[in-house]
């Protein structure tokens, strides 16, 4: 057979999802920004819910996400999502509402509007991008960066006597009552990412309980500022940001997992 | 028909927000204005409009909330003090640079830093030049009366939805505190979602549930030319604004040969003033800015013609003095007079320094 | 005896060269090409086409989705 004969729209399994916009993406090659953004596109418009949703782009590299995701998108200040997709889901809590954040904004002057979303249990699905490392500004120290890790603000390696220990935010809100679903996947093989698709698929829906808050973490690389090309930065993250972050469940259903 | 109430100025002005149609208010407590939350959360407006109130977590998470909230084409507020809105500048300079329409009231106490919680004006230049980064102004509201501090809630969300951007409420500690005799609106019924589809459906994120292409809200642009582009709009609002939208009273200036210019609790106080100078034969009247931006450049420089010196009467340094100064291009004397640390003037005070500064020399 | 093959279609021009397809790829089908896109970037395309079976693990892996994956059962 005539790979002309295969290659035939009626033989065609997979594409990129129309919620993807055609703009290129501006993310470094080999990002898993650009899995994760379109990871949740395709749950978004396999569920239907594209006209429903309200996303919440952060500062950072995903500072653009609007320009990829195609749907209603806001640009918030950084650290802030979670405040904006409070006001959303208090004021249109019939709309599924997330905001897509990087370690920086998340985890550093994020973490009070974090921990409070978290706590008041806002219905809105936070996803949580950790690289251990600030991309957009040059390859600074996150507070997920690894003990001696080294960056352009730990060039020697984190010295955990001197910048502390990195955060586990994932874990620490999970012990929120307001929290009614945590886990935590990654995007680099296929495997990861029909597992963390399906994560999405659950969360989206769980947003419908109206339970509480869904928090996903996508631990992912950040070859340009772990210095590598992204195969190698995938085999770095699978030795090293994988046994410190492990994946998995940690709260499902209202319940910690018990390990 | 209107209700009369005797209330508190932050009480007056939550429960015209209530009334007002208002979707949602984001705040967090700070005296003098803890009031304002407080009412709220106890008349429970959910049950009567479904209005949403919620204590956040800080003002900068307030703040963002009514970015939010802003952003999805609803009528939201916030309040706070001096400090608060200090904290809250980073999110002000967003909502001006996204172009979005959200009230902000300042209760202002005195400062700099953690300050006193008595009343002040100190925070007018923060307020008129716009307060965060970038090029950008907030149109200014003054209330000098609890009926004001009512009033001006509904006409801050129409300027604010007018032009799509945020709008300043600047009051004090004396005007917040006090009580007075207030006539409320009735109640306006918040806009369906219809409603919100038909005036901002071009640029708000509230799903796109009618099929229509996404809405972005967002202040970044790192095209320069586009960044320029959106820079010019913002001013061709303000320039729009000071066309169509600038408030100011007179109070006795017909036969005036001197000026006090005052807002707020000061404009009220000067008003004794003016009684006492004229019973000593001294011609005086009020300029009153109701807009302090936009300011009453044009009636200023007209007034030129007629007043032989203008007193500045402020609660602070010297702040609105230099807006006077420019623009009366220095055809006639403009002097200050304020006391600071939350000391309020006596009228007789004012009169004293007017006599001293203005009509001596 | 049925055969599965596919095919995969790389938007040449949005691919950055990045090679995570290719160790994902459970039968080597994918290697970078020897001619650069309009960006400069070497991209990816069917090495070995005959062992493709249109399993995806390359366009779900594809962090700038620029992968479209066609599948067929072939009469043997």
């Amino acid at each position: 057979m005539d790979i002309k004969d295969i290659i035939k729209p009626e033989n065609q399994v997979y594409a990129k999802t129309k919620l993807m916009t055609d703009n290129e993406l501006s993310y470094c090659p080999g990002c898993g920004h650009g899995t994760a953004h379109r990871l949740m596109m395709e749950v978004v418009d396999e569920m239907g819910i594209a006209d429903k949703t309200v996303g919440v782009a952060p500062v950072g590299c995903s500072v653009l996400a609007y320009d990829f995701m195609n749907v209603d998108m806001q640009q918030a200040a950084h650290g802030r999502a979670p405040a904006l997709a409070t006001a959303l889901n208090r004021l249109m809590p019939d709309k599924y509402v997330f905001t897509y954040q990087g370690d920086g904004d998340l985890a550093a002057i994020g973490t009070a509007e974090t921990i409070h979303a978290c706590n008041r249990g806002e219905n809105i699905l936070i996803v949580f991008i950790n690289n251990g490392i600030y991309g957009m500004t040059g390859g600074q120290m996150a507070p997920t960066t690894l003990p001696n890790m080294k960056s352009s603000t730990s060039p020697h390696g984190r010295d955990v006597s001197t910048m502390g220990s990195p955060i586990k935010m994932t874990e620490l809100i999970s012990n929120l009552p307001g929290v009614y679903s945590v886990s935590r996947h990654a995007v680099h093989t296929p495997k990861h990412v029909r597992k963390t698709k399906k994560a999405f698929q659950k969360a989206f829906k769980d947003l419908e309980l109206k339970k509480g808050l869904v928090f996903i973490e996508i631990v992912s690389n950040c070859n340009s500022g772990w210095k590598m090309r992204p195969v190698e930065s995938n085999i770095w993250l699978e030795d090293n940001m994988l046994p410190f972050y492990e994946l998995g469940d940690i709260k499902v259903d209202g319940k910690l997992i018990q390990k | 028909m209107a209700e009369l109430k005797l209330m508190k100025g932050n009480e007056a002005f939550a429960e015209a927000a209530i009334r007002a149609g208002a979707d949602g208010y984001f705040g967090y407590p700070i005296t003098p204005q803890s009031e304002v939350i407080e009412y709220l959360m106890a008349e429970r407006p959910e049950n009567r409009t479904g209005m949403v109130v919620l204590q956040a977590e800080s003002e900068v998470a307030a703040i963002n909330m009514v970015y939010g909230g802003a952003g999805a084409g609803k009528k939201v507020l916030t309040s706070s003090s001096s400090p608060g809105i200090s904290l809250k500048l980073e999110g002000i300079s967003y909502l001006a640079g996204a172009e979005l329409p959200a009230v902000i009231l300042n209760v202002v106490r005195g400062g700099p830093g953690l300050g006193t919680i008595q009343p002040s004006q100190a925070d007018y230049n923060q307020a008129v030049k716009g307060g965060g980064h970038g090029d950008y102004q907030l149109y200014v509201l003054a209330p000098a009366s609890v009926q004001e501090m009512a009033d001006f809630v509904e006409d801050a969300f129409d300027i604010a939805f007018k032009y799509r951007a945020p709008v300043l409420i600047l009051s004090d500690g004396l005007i917040g505190q006090m009580m007075e005799k207030v006539y409320l609106k009735d109640q306006k019924p918040r806009w369906t979602d219809e409603e919100i589809n038909k005036m901002s459906g071009d640029w708000a994120t509230y799903g796109r549930t009618d099929g229509r292409e996404r809405n972005i809200i967002t202040s970044l642009d790192l095209k320069s030319e586009k960044m320029e582009e959106r820079v010019h709009r913002l001013q061709a609002k303000y320039k729009q604004m000071e066309d169509e939208d600038l408030r100011f009273e007179e109070i006795q200036t017909e036969d005036a040969d001197y000026i006090i210019m005052a807002y707020g609790s000061s404009a009220r106080i000067a008003q004794k003033t003016v009684e006492l100078a004229r019973e000593k034969g001294i011609k005086v009247g009020i300029l009153r800015p109701i807009t302090l931006f936009p300011f009453p450049k044009k009636r200023l420089m007209e007034m030129t013609k007629q007043i032989k010196g203008i007193l500045s009467v402020e609660l602070n340094m010297g702040q609105m003095v230099d807006d006077i100064r420019l623009a009366v291009e220095h055809k006639i004397p403009v002097e200050h007079f304020g006391r600071t640390g939350g000391i309020i003037h006596t009228p007789e005070e004012i009169l004293e320094a007017l006599e001293e500064k203005i009509v001596k020399g | 005896m049925a055969k599965i093959r596919g095919a995969i279609v790389v938007d040449t021009e949005k691919c950055k060269g990045c090679e995570v397809c290719v160790p994902a790829c459970p039968t080597s089908v994918i290697d970078m090409s020897k001619e650069v896109n309009g960006k400069g970037y070497h991209f990816a395309y069917m090495a070995n086409p005959d062992a493709c079976t249109g399993c995806s693990n390359c366009a779900i892996v594809c962090p700038d989705g620029v992968i479209s994956v066609f599948r067929v059962k072939v009469e043997e």
